[in-house]
C-alpha cells in the first residue's frame, strides 16, 4: 500500500516535449513508472522514445489535450511540467479533464494563479500537489516528479514535506528503513494537497508505520497540523522545521517562506508541534535518530 | 513605497493625490509653491514613519525645504530616507482602514477594514477587535459590484460616503487583481471636507512569480537601498539573502539551505557563537560557473571567515558537484582565499568526495556529514577571529 499513488498508476506528462519534461520522463520509466503518454497541443500525433527500468524502448504518444490523453490511454495521474506563464491553463485543463491526481513541479507560478486554480479546483475530481515541488515516489513502485528514485527503498516511513532536497536528505538518513510514500507538497504560499491531507492519508494506510512531517517558515501549515495531529492521528510522528535562523521579512529561496510581522517562525511552529506530542528534531540527522528510536520501539 | 503605491492607485483610479516626489530640499521647495500647505514625507519601506519623525507639515517652501533637508538621510528603521514624497495637506473629518490582502490560511483572499483607521490597525484589532472587519472573498468569483456593496455595508462606511466607498473597494480590487498584488492598504482612507474619500497613504506588496506579466515593476525595486552584495547576486540569478554573521554558505535547494544555517548557528554555539553569514541556494545545477558566481558573492563579503558547501546530490550527481567546486576554485584563482568546508552526500558520492580528495585544494577540507562539515566550518570561522 501507499498512498496518492501506486504501482497501477497510468501517468501522462503535460510538457513531455520540453527539456524537463523529456528528462523527468525518462527518469520516471527508470523509476518503474507507468509513463503512457503526454501533451503537447503543438506536437498532438507524434511520439516520444525513451526506455523503461528494463531498458526496453517505449513509444509515448502525444497528445492535444489531457482530456484525449485520458480517453486514449485511461491515465489517472498527470505530472506538469509546464512554464508558469501556462501553468494556470494547464491545471484548469486537467481539471476539466477529471484527472484523479495532478502534480505541477513548476516553480514560479503567480499567487494568484495559484489561489484562481485552488478555487477551480472544489468540487471537482481533482487532488492537486504542488505547484513548486518535488512530486510523489511511492518507492518500487512510481514516481510522479523528480525525486531521485535511487535513494531509499519501500519501507514503513510516509514523509511529507514542503522542501524537495529536504526530503532527499531525510529519505538519505533514513535509507536503511526505507518509505510507504514520499510526498513533496511545495514551499509556495498556496499549495494543493497539504501536511493535513498527507497525514491523514498515512493515518488511513496499513503500511505506513510512523510518519516524518518536514515543514519550514512561512504561513500557519506546520500549526494546523499539529492540531490535527492531536485530534486525528494515532501513529508516531516525528518532525522537523527549518529557517530557526531566517530574519523577518525575508523570502528564503521558496516564494511562501517568510517570516513577517512575528508570524510563521520556527519556533512557533515547532512548539505546536511538541504541544501536539510530535518529537521535533533540531537537525535533520536528530530527526532521522528519533525515527530510528520509535522505528525500534514499534 | 507611499509614492509607488499612490502612482499604482491612480493609474487604477482609486481616489487622492499622488504627490510630487523630491531627491533633493529644493525639489521640495519648488514641490511646495506648487502645491501650497503640505506635507513632507520620508519614503522608506517601513512603518511608523511619523512616530519617527519622518513626516512633517509645511506651512511654507521655506518650511518645506528645512524639513526636507531634516528628513533626507535620516535613517528610519534602519533605512535611509533617500527621497520624500510632498503631498498636499487635506482636512481630515474621519480616518478608515482598507485593504485587500492573501490569504495563505485559507488559500484564497481577504479584506480588513475598519472605520476605526488612522492608526496601527494591530491596535484597534486589540483594543477593539469588533472595529476590525474580515471579509472572505472567493478567488474565483473576486469582487464585484455587489460584492463591493457587501464589504461598505459590513464595514459600516457614513451613508453619505457610500457610492464613493464602492467606487474605491472596486478601483483598489482593479490594483489588487491587475496588479498582482498580494497586499493593497490604504490607510488613512479619509472623509475629507465636504464629504470627499482619498487613499492619504498606501502600501502595495507585488508578486515576484507575477514579475514576467509585468515588466514595468521593476522599476519599483529601490536599488539604492538594496545591499550591494544582494544586487551583484540578483544580478547573477542567484537566490541570495545576506545576514550578518562569519560562516558564508553555498548549498542546493531552499530548504537545505535554510536547514544548514540552523545547524551551522547551532554548531556555532560551541565555537565563540558564530553564526552563518547568509543564505545562498544555487538550485539544482551546481555547475562550475555558478558554483563560482556563488562562491564569488560569498567571498566578496568582508563578514565571511570560513565557507560551508552543502549539497545533496539527487538529480545532479556528486562528481558533477565536485567538478563544480575545482572548476570554481580554478575561475576564481587568489580570490578564493578563505577555507571551504564541503559536506556532499547523494547520488555518486564516492566518485564527488574521489574528485576533491584527488584535487586536493589547499582551502578545501571535506567532511562526510551535515552535522560534522558545520562544526568544521564554524570552528575555522571562530579561529581566523570575529
Amino acid at each position: 500500500m501507499s498512498i496518492f499513488l501506486n504501482k497501477d498508476s497510468k501517468v501522462i506528462v503535460q510538457g513531455i516535449t520540453g527539456g524537463e519534461g523529456t528528462k523527468h520522463t525518462r527518469l520516471m520509466l527508470r523509476a518503474g513508472t507507468n509513463v503512457v503518454g503526454g501533451v503537447n497541443a503543438r506536437k498532438a500525433g507524434t511520439t516520444v522514445t525513451h526506455q523503461d527500468a528494463d531498458g526496453n524502448d517505449v513509444e509515448l504518444p502525444v497528445f492535444a489535450s489531457v482530456a484525449e490523453a485520458i480517453a486514449e490511454t485511461g491515465a489517472d495521474v498527470s505530472v506538469a511540467f509546464v512554464p508558469p506563464a501556462f501553468t494556470k491553463d494547464a491545471v484548469i485543463e486537467a481539471i476539466d479533464a477529471e484527472i484523479g491526481l495532478l502534480v505541477i513541479i513548476t516553480e514560479g507560478v503567480p499567487v494568484q494563479d495559484s489561489a484562481e486554480f485552488w478555487a477551480y479546483a472544489q468540487g471537482r475530481s481533482t487532488r492537486i500537489i504542488g505547484p513548486n515541488c518535488p512530486g510523489i515516489i511511492t518507492p518500487g513502485e512510481a514516481l510522479a516528479g523528480i525525486t531521485p528514485a535511487t535513494i531509499a527503498g519501500k519501507g514503513p516511513i510516509g514523509l511529507v514535506s514542503k522542501s524537495g532536497t529536504l526530503t532527499y536528505q531525510m529519505m538519505f538518513e533514513l535509507k536503511d528503513h526505507g518509505f510507504s510514500t514520499a510526498i513533496g507538497i511545495g514551499g509556495d504560499p498556496i499549495i494543493g494537497t497539504t501536511h493535513i491531507d498527507a497525514l491523514a492519508a498515512f493515518e488511513a494506510d496499513p503500511e505506513t508505520k510512523a510518519i516524518v512531517m518536514i515543514g519550514e517558515i512561512g504561513g500557519d501549515a506546520e500549526e494546523k497540523a499539529a492540531a490535527y495531529i492531536r485530534e486525528h492521528v494515532t501513529k508516531p510522528v516525528v518532525g522537523y522545521v527549518a529557517g530557526f535562523t531566517a530574519p523577518e521579512g525575508k523570502t528564503m529561496g521558496h516564494a511562501g517562506a517568510i517570516v513577517s510581522d512575528g508570524a510563521g517562525t520556527a519556533q512557533g511552529k515547532k512548539e505546536a508541534l511538541e504541544a501536539a506530542g510530535v518529537k521535533v528534531g533540531k537537525t535533520p540527522s536528530e530527526t532521522a535518530s528519533l525515527m530510528r528510536e520509535i522505528l525500534k520501539s514499534l | 513605497m507611499e509614492f509607488q503605491a499612490k502612482e499604482l492607485f491612480a493609474k487604477h483610479g482609486v481616489p487622492g493625490t499622488p504627490g510630487i516626489v523630491a531627491n533633493t530640499p529644493a525639489e521640495a521647495r519648488a514641490a511646495a509653491e506648487q502645491l501650497g500647505v503640505c506635507v513632507v514625507k520620508a519614503q522608506v519601506k517601513a512603518g511608523g514613519r511619523g512616530k519617527a519623525g519622518g513626516v512633517k507639515l509645511a506651512k511654507t517652501p521655506d518650511e518645506a525645504e528645512a524639513h526636507a533637508t531634516a528628513i533626507l538621510g535620516m535613517e528610519i528603521k534602519g533605512l535611509t530616507v533617500n527621497r520624500v514624497l510632498i503631498a498636499p495637506a487635506a482636512s481630515i473629518e474621519e480616518e478608515y482602514y482598507f485593504s485587500f490582502l492573501l490569504d495563505r490560511s485559507n488559500r484564497s483572499y481577504l479584506c480588513i477594514a475598519s472605520v476605526e483607521g488612522g492608526v496601527e490597525i494591530e491596535e484597534v484589532a486589540k483594543t477593539n477587535p469588533d472595529a476590525v472587519k474580515q471579509i472572505a472573498i472567493d478567488a474565483g468569483t473576486g469582487v464585484d459590484e455587489a460584492k463591493a456593496r457587501e464589504i461598505v455595508a459590513e464595514v459600516g462606511f457614513p451613508e453619505a460616503l457610500t457610492e464613493q466607498a464602492v467606487q474605491t473597494v472596486l478601483a483598489l480590487w482593479t490594483t489588487f487583481v491587475e496588479e498582482d498584488a498580494t497586499l493593497v492598504e490604504v490607510n488613512p482612507l479619509a472623509r475629507l471636507a465636504g464629504d470627499k474619500l482619498e487613499a492619504l497613504d498606501g502600501k502595495v506588496s507585488l508578486d515576484e512569480n507575477a514579475e514576467f506579466r509585468h515588466p514595468e515593476h521593476a522599476d519599483f525595486e529601490d536599488k539604492a537601498a538594496a545591499d550591494p552584495l544582494e544586487a551583484k547576486a540578483k544580478e547573477k540569478g542567484l537566490n541570495y539573502v545576506k545576514l550578518d554573521g562569519a560562516v558564508g554558505i553555498i548549498g542546493n535547494g531552499a530548504g537545505l539551505v535554510m536547514s544548514t544555517l540552523d545547524v551551522v548557528a547551532y554548531a556555532g554555539e560551541a565555537h565563540g557563537g558564530v553564526k552563518p553569514a547568509n543564505f545562498l541556494d544555487i538550485g539544482g545545477g551546481a555547475s562550475a560557473q555558478v558554483m563560482a558566481d556563488g562562491l564569488d558573492v560569498i567571498l566578496n563579503d568582508p563578514q565571511v571567515k570560513s565557507v560551508f558547501v552543502n549539497v545533496f546530490g539527487g538529480i545532479t550527481s556528486c562528481d558533477a558537484v565536485a567538478n563544480g567546486i575545482v572548476g570554481a576554485l580554478e575561475i576564481l584563482g587568489d580570490e578564493a582565499s578563505k577555507p571551504l568546508v564541503v559536506r556532499l552526500d547523494g547520488n555518486n558520492v564516492e566518485e564527488g568526495r574521489r574528485i576533491l580528495a584527488e584535487a586536493d585544494h589547499p582551502l578545501v577540507t571535506l567532511v562526510d556529514t551535515m552535522d560534522g562539515a558545520a562544526d568544521k566550518a564554524a570552528e575555522l570561522a571562530n579561529k581566523a577571529g570575529v
